[in-house]
């Protein structure tokens, strides 16, 4: 620990934000990865199945982790079809329009407490807090997946890519609304919780939010807002009750029905990286970031433990929730996001208001 | 703006990610181009048609909700951050703010504009 203070120390600023930027991306790109692996057994598991567990190198298959090697090396050893009849520049560009702000998302999540050493202060977060953008950022990253999905099915120029990129294109921007109103009640009580340290960040700075779930986490105080915020993650990935882009079992594969290859890799890979990004941004709001209840500070390394166990603990309720729940019917989507979460998410707002204001806070 | 150089930097090597992994598959992929492979994916079925057919108006009404109501959200957001300063003249303030919200929002639930058969 000695020595890595030491080489902290003599290296450039530029240094340490390089190794932010590979903790960051290998990360996400690894959990995302290792998260396939996980859906299918996790889904064998649930379905009493047995799930991949052939593919190894001289037997050994690590539990059909060596599946991931083997699926790799297949997409790229694929015939890469493009429809002549689409758009064949966007059908290239969208596997990248929806891969990249997949993984910017991630950018302003605090993944562990920050420490001090030799007076300069380091932050476990890409970038710095007091940045200006805060929480609003992974907000504004977020919306963009939808053009991801869009300009797939658009330029497939397929009934059942557009079917599905419509589809989802309405359904992602229904449930953005119960989400940011969600978000504001958050920003609204970590400006105004008491906070430790004396650093005096923006109320919608995640280093701050995580700061104001010292007692307790967000979760906890503001159940109606987790409960719109988790559901509205769920659309925003499009995963299962809510993946109308893809509905296997309605519109054979949806907006990635013509890709094949690298490209359907790439989209299959960014909705996974959505799902680690959500899962962050709902262990950062709701769920207290790096924080461990009872332990007012845990040091580098348990917290950045515990932010990944949270992580890694919402990650797999995704997979779970997805064999668990059937998928919604389009007009129960539409109902569910129009007229129950974003009603309950203003309601919500107002309560907060008033409690806030009932305890004197403003 | 030094702040923001790690964005800049992820951005770009979240992009070279998709560059380097089409210039791979464009060496390795085989390709027999062929003219049934090229047709739509229709189940099997020859394409009765274009895809890119008129769609049903709800999808623009959704749209343009949402922009109405993105944008009064965006209203919501300096209300959050200063809550503390504007005390109970800033509750009462929001709650005009979203008593107008809430009946242009009753309105399109009247109209029917939020039901999708």
């Amino acid at each position: 620990m000695d020595s890595f203070a030491r080489l902290l120390h003599l290296s450039p600023p530029l240094a340490w934000m390089a190794l932010k930027l590979l903790i960051v991306i290998g990360g996400v790109m690894g959990i995302a990865a290792v998260l396939t692996w996980v859906e299918r057994r996790g889904a064998a598991m649930m379905q009493d199945r047995i799930g991949p567990n052939r593919a190894g190198v001289k037997g050994i298959t690590l539990l059909g982790l060596v599946q991931l090697a083997a699926d790799g090396i297949k997409f790229f050893l694929k015939e890469d079809v493009v429809p002549p009849h689409g758009n064949r520049l966007l059908f290239t560009l969208a596997p990248a329009l929806a891969f990249v702000p997949a993984m910017l998302g991630f950018a302003v999540i605090p993944f562990g407490q920050s420490f001090s050493s030799g007076g300069q202060a380091y932050h476990l977060s890409l970038l710095d807090p007091g940045n200006g953008m805060g929480m609003l950022y992974p907000l504004a990253i977020g919306s963009m997946a939808v053009y991801g999905i869009l300009v797939a099915s658009w330029s497939s120029n397929n009934k059942w890519a557009i079917l599905g990129g419509m589809r989802s294109g309405a359904n992602m921007v229904s449930y953005e609304l119960g989400m940011s109103l969600a978000v504001i009640s958050i920003f609204m009580a970590a400006g105004n919780s008491p906070v430790g340290s004396p650093v005096t960040l923006e109320a919608y700075d995640p280093h701050r939010i995580v700061e104001a779930q010292e007692g307790l986490w967000f979760a906890v105080r503001q159940p109606l807002g987790f409960l719109v915020f988790f559901t509205c993650m769920f659309a925003e990935t499009n995963r299962l009750p809510f993946d109308f882009a893809e509905g296997e079992s309605e519109i054979v594969a949806g907006f990635h029905t013509e890709y094949s290859s690298m490209k359907f890799a790439l989209l299959q890979l960014s909705e996974y990286i959505h799902i680690v990004t959500a899962s962050a941004l709902l262990v950062t709001l709701y769920l207290g970031g790096w924080r461990i209840p009872f332990v007012p500070n845990p040091g580098v390394l348990l917290s950045v433990a515990a932010f990944l166990a949270k992580l890694l603990f919402l990650c797999w309720v995704f997979v779970w929730v997805r064999w668990t729940i059937p998928r919604f019917r389009y007009d129960q989507l539409m109902f569910l996001g129009w007229k129950v979460m974003l009603p309950l998410s203003m309601a919500n707002l107002l309560l907060q208001a008033w409690l806030m204001h009932g305890r004197g806070i403003a | 703006m030094r702040a923001y150089a790690a964005i800049l930097l992820l951005a770009l090597v979240a992009a070279c990610i998709p560059v380097a992994v089409w210039t791979l598959a464009y060496f390795v992929a085989p390709k027999f181009p062929n003219p049934t492979k090229a047709t739509n994916y229709e189940c099997g079925i020859t394409s009765p048609g274009e895809a890119r057919e008129k769609f049903h108006v709800r999808y623009y009404l959704i749209a343009v909700m949402f922009l109405v109501f993105d944008v009064e959200s965006v209203f919501l957001f300096p209300f959050a951050v200063q809550f503390k300063e504007l005390a109970l003249f800033g509750i009462i303030e929001i709650g005009i703010f979203l008593f107008l919200l809430l009946f242009g929002y009753f309105y399109i639930w009247k109209k029917g504009a939020l039901n999708w058969e």
